[in-house]
């Protein structure tokens, strides 16, 4: 199961935030004026499992596109609901010393609060900067893709609340058939730069929550293919590494300690 | 090769963590040289193994400690080698972090024998003479040796675990953070056992003549792996995160390196320093780049 995104028709209303709130029993953060256009939630965290992002993409005081867009006339204002991507192969899940993260029988990726620690190394791995630490519990949060109510039937909040179906939930497959669907209708319409992201293996071997995005991924803070890497490239190459300094360690450990005695300087105290 | 990408956010893993990966390396590195000085070394080296030894565990003490006060729930520390969601054991080959926390239990049941095996030798705890005789010989050099191994992880394991991440440096550093951690680890080991030394005088001066040869060598390692680390950050257009403020911090550490070469390479320059200085300078480099190593990723 898994949620289908599509930006091009999101309005920024953030029900989905509300929605998400009120059944996770999320108390939100602070509210603070962030001059970050009409975001006030700033970024996924412990107590915003959704979190709406607000792009402008608009003509500067010359009239010239900062960076040009076939939305709109050449203007734009991207939004979109960003969540946790529930990857296939998902870096939080990688590294999670204590077995805390695991994934459910809907193929989504689920932390198990009374397992996690809250060593927070999840935090350190995963690329999207989903997970958020919770000061109150000691331990990490982000979005479950309602588990507790896919196990009783039930579409998760934010799906069910979207006023535009911006935010889609179902089978995979289904998801993935209607972004293509959709995606080919935007492409005739002209908007060139259109596209899916997660849609394939080609990122973190495809995302159970997927998006149709109206520019490049980075626009929307998400890395790129070339990007989308797993923490455990560097496991060999970095054991490879401590390995060799450390065989060059100990053999100049060695070489210095037994050259002293080889030059006969025996001079000094001596304990026994 | 294009730039890396990050949009990550940061654990923050702080001063905790910045003692650990200080005392934990400084452990694992006293107990190697403590082995080393024992294989390669004679009968009079061994005041300075056994000093090894007893830094090593002493170090040690604190960082299951501080690893536990930087968890979420501390309590739960025993998360990490026993899984409770069915009683089995913890251990996830992929992630540093469980691997080592098994390393660390391993290597201080090793240090911890060793540190007794030491003070029972300098007369401080008789009743630890039995494990003593045991260790002396052959099979104290075995013992030594699997306890150096497990000691040579926990230098070295901290720089992978950062590494085995999406986070700026730390990834963009690659299979160079593991061994740098490591020979900083082995220097500041070095510096600290010449530290004991000339505080105690109680170590033959050749010994300490060694140590300090050794301390060159590990500070020219660590040297060649510093720069190898700027080229990774350089490659991956990510260096500019490590300097800044953060150059206040690599001043320290270049002091740290430079003062155990000019020791043995101008001695008539370092005569005119406090006998101290050297060491403390050294152990303050190796503080430094784990320092600027944590928080520039997580703050630059």
């Amino acid at each position: 199961m898994g949620f289908f995104t599509d930006t091009s028709i999101c309005i920024g209303c953030k029900a989905c935030e509300v929605a998400c709130k009120e059944w996770n029993q999320l108390e939100g953060n602070k509210p603070q004026f962030l001059a970050d256009s009409f975001d006030n939630t700033g970024q996924l965290d412990a107590q915003n499992w959704r979190h709406v992002q607000f792009i402008e993409q608009v003509p500067d005081n010359r009239g010239t596109l900062v960076q040009p867009t076939p939305i709109a006339g050449g203007q734009a204002w991207l939004m979109m609901s960003d969540v946790c991507k529930h990857c296939k192969n998902a870096s939080c899940l990688e590294v999670c010393p204590t077995g805390a993260i695991t994934r459910t029988e809907f193929d989504t990726v689920f932390i198990q609060q009374d397992v996690c620690n809250g060593c927070r190394n999840c935090i350190s791995a995963c690329p999207y900067g989903v997970i958020g630490f919770n000061d109150q519990t000691g331990t990490v949060h982000k979005c479950t893709l309602c588990y507790d109510r896919l196990q009783t039937g039930m579409q998760p909040a934010c799906a069910k609340a979207c006023p535009t179906e911006s935010i889609q939930f179902g089978y995979i497959e289904d998801l993935h058939a209607a972004a293509d669907k959709r995606l080919a209708n935007l492409k005739q319409a002209g908007y060139a730069k259109a596209q899916l992201y997660g849609r394939d293996e080609k990122v973190y071997g495809g995302l159970n929550a997927f998006f149709l995005l109206m520019d490049q991924p980075e626009t929307y803070g998400l890395v790129n293919e070339r990007n989308a890497v797993l923490p455990r490239r560097n496991n060999m190459p970095g054991y490879v590494g401590g390995v060799a300094t450390a065989a060059l360690g100990l053999i100049a450990g060695l070489l210095a300690f037994r050259n002293g005695r080889m030059n006969g300087n025996n001079v000094g105290t001596n304990d026994r | 090769m294009p730039p890396a990408e990050h949009f990550v956010q940061p654990p923050h893993w702080e001063w905790w963590i910045l003692g650990y990966f200080f005392l934990g390396g400084l452990a694992g590195g006293s107990y190697a040289l403590g082995t080393l000085l024992r294989i390669a070394g004679d009968a009079r080296d061994e005041s300075a193994a056994r000093i090894a030894y007893v830094a090593s565990f002493i170090a040690l003490i604190p960082c299951p400690i501080f690893l536990a006060l930087d968890l979420g729930q501390p309590i739960r520390f025993w998360h990490m080698l026993v899984d409770t969601s069915d009683g089995g054991l913890s251990f996830n080959v992929v992630s540093p972090m469980s691997v080592g926390s098994w390393a660390l239990v391993l290597f201080g049941l090793f240090s911890f024998v060793s540190f007794l095996g030491a003070l029972a030798d300098m007369g401080r705890l008789p009743a630890a003479r039995p494990i003593a005789s045991v260790l002396r010989g052959g099979p104290g050099i075995v013992w030594g040796v699997f306890g150096t191994a497990f000691g040579v992880f926990i230098c070295g394991y901290t720089g992978v675990l950062l590494a085995v991440s999406n986070q700026p440096v730390w990834s963009d550093g690659g299979w160079v953070l593991g061994g740098l951690f490591l020979a900083s680890a082995l220097a500041g080991s070095a510096a600290l056992l010449l530290l004991l030394a000339r505080s105690r005088r109680d170590i033959a001066s050749d010994t300490e003549g060694r140590i300090a040869a050794a301390d060159r060598m590990f500070v020219i390692l660590e040297a060649i792996l510093i720069v190898l680390f700027f080229v990774t950050l350089v490659l991956a257009d990510t260096v500019l995160r490590v300097l800044g403020v953060w150059i206040l911090l690599w001043i320290v550490v270049l002091v740290g390196l430079l003062a155990p070469l000019v020791s043995g390479w101008r001695p008539d320059l370092a005569r005119r320093w406090p006998p101290l200085a050297a060491p403390v300078l050294a152990l303050l480099g190796v503080l430094a780049l784990r320092a600027l190593v944590i928080f520039s990723a997580q703050f630059g």
